[in-house]
């Protein structure tokens, strides 16, 4: 193998994965506060709000990452005469996704909260918000911590599907690189060394949360 | 202090409560006993709307509870619940646990709650326990820290839900005494309870719950040592035998 290449291509890749940690983080990031939302109103006594919830998750769920990014890449800045540039509809898409997967996350954690948890809270007379926030948010996020840091590292590598609408990220320079130089093997180690090395760091720093998250945990 | 009248409670097609109609003064201690599922616990339960009735009216202090203009947090303050599995916040430190809604709820200074917190520590003896988080605790420290949890907020009752149920036998004493010291000097309590020794000795009125409804009511000693219906003659023969 001839990894040559890298001397005149390792500023594609250094471009690349900027733009694949930028996508990842503020899609990491908005479909957390995305999900949090749907699954409080999934949870809701509100019928409404618990059927535009329920909707929205299987039909995200339903359909493919891919379908939903070109209808996003296409459709939206033409049902909204907006050009929001390419790289804030990736961002959109991947959030808007990834929102559904953990607002189920999120739900089922609340869920293992023990009620007694929240009638304790409300018989001191902290109102429901107070209480989810206080009481049983960070209970459940202390429990769904492992399935969402898999969320997380999904995302990362699922990002890379926004090449395909010609998003400059890890994969598209990865590809550029691939023809420039006529390899058609080696620039995709590369990109998967980086893509492991990314998500290998995440996941590290995962366990480290949530091993100071369980401090409270030592029992006698 | 609690006027209850007609107070009635259904799950689905089940009711629960079938009409309980009850006053309850400033400084009485209630406690009401009955075999399972006679409805003590839901009973106890309605009174800070734990569990919304069916029908019938709770006045607390001048206010109807299940009023919806009455704010209910507002009067959960005024009412302490201890719970028969602790419910202690196991993410907190029990002095987090304590001062979260002195703090959170009365907008007390942080160093206002924490200095009634350590009060009620001392009180129940457990000072040395302040900065260990729940799971540290055995049964018995845990409930005695959900009754200074409870009282932090300066209640003006004490709603106690099968309070010692859940300990070890060698634990149950502990509880008893704080509230027993509690009930000295002069809290208003509602306890629902298995402990019939304790009915006998702090109980200032002791209710008899079957079925969903009151049987009887009256002193300890009218209930235990003279009880009028054939269902409390029951109940007492099966579990005074022991």
């Amino acid at each position: 193998m001839d990894f040559s290449f890298l001397q005149k291509y390792y500023g594609f890749f250094i471009d690349g994965t900027s733009i694949t940690l930028f996508l990842s983080f503020f899609g990491v990031a908005l479909g957390v506060i995305l999900g949090v939302l749907l699954a409080l109103m999934k949870l809701s006594k509100n019928i409404l709000l618990k059927s535009f919830s329920s909707a929205y998750i299987e039909l995200v769920r339903g359909t493919p990452l891919l379908v939903q990014l070109y209808i996003i890449y296409y459709g939206l800045p033409r049902l909204v005469g907006i050009d929001f540039g390419d790289i804030t509809l990736g961002i959109v898409a991947i959030s808007l996704n990834s929102a559904a997967y953990v607002a189920e996350i999120i739900r089922a954690g609340i869920l293992s909260i023990d009620k007694g948890q929240m009638e304790a809270a409300r018989s001191l007379g902290m109102p429901h918000n107070m209480a989810m926030m206080k009481i049983i948010i960070p209970q459940a996020f202390k429990n769904i911590l492992p399935a969402l840091g898999n969320e997380f590292i999904v995302l990362i590598k699922e990002s890379s599907i926004v090449s395909v609408v010609g998003i400059h990220d890890l994969m598209y320079n990865a590809d550029t690189v691939r023809g420039n130089t006529y390899l058609p093997f080696e620039p995709l180690i590369i990109a998967a060394l980086i893509y492991f090395v990314i998500t290998f760091i995440l996941s590290k720093l995962l366990s480290l949360l949530e091993r100071r998250m369980r401090a409270g945990d030592s029992s006698i | 202090m609690i006027q209850v009248s007609n107070l009635q409670k259904k799950f689905g097609k089940l009711q629960v409560l079938k009409g309980i109609d009850s006053n309850i003064e400033q400084g009485e201690v209630i406690v009401v006993i009955g075999p399972s599922g006679s409805g003590k616990s839901t009973f106890l339960r309605c009174l800070n709307l734990l569990e919304e009735p069916s029908g019938g009216t709770i006045i607390f202090e001048g206010n109807s509870i299940t009023d919806k203009r009455n704010d209910i947090n507002k009067l959960r303050e005024k009412m302490g619940m201890v719970f028969q599995q602790f419910n202690l916040f196991p993410h907190m430190t029990v002095m987090e646990n304590i001062t979260l809604a002195p703090i959170h709820v009365k907008k007390l200074s942080k160093d206002e709650a924490e200095g009634i917190a350590l009060g009620l520590l001392k009180r129940i003896g457990l000072e040395d326990k302040a900065q260990a988080y729940p799971n540290q605790l055995s049964g018995g420290q845990k409930q005695r820290i959900a009754i200074a949890r409870a009282l932090a907020m300066a209640p003006d009752v004490m709603l106690f839900d099968e309070p010692t149920s859940a300990l070890d036998p060698e634990m149950v004493g502990e509880v008893l005494d704080v509230m027993r010291e509690l009930a000295a000097e002069g809290m208003t309590m509602v306890v629902v309870t298995h402990e019939m020794g304790f009915a006998k000795e702090v109980g200032s009125r002791v209710l008899f719950m079957d079925d969903g409804k009151i049987v009887e009511e009256g002193s300890p000693a009218e209930i235990f040592d003279n009880p009028k219906h054939a269902r409390t003659k029951d109940f007492l023969g099966k579990v005074l035998r022991y």
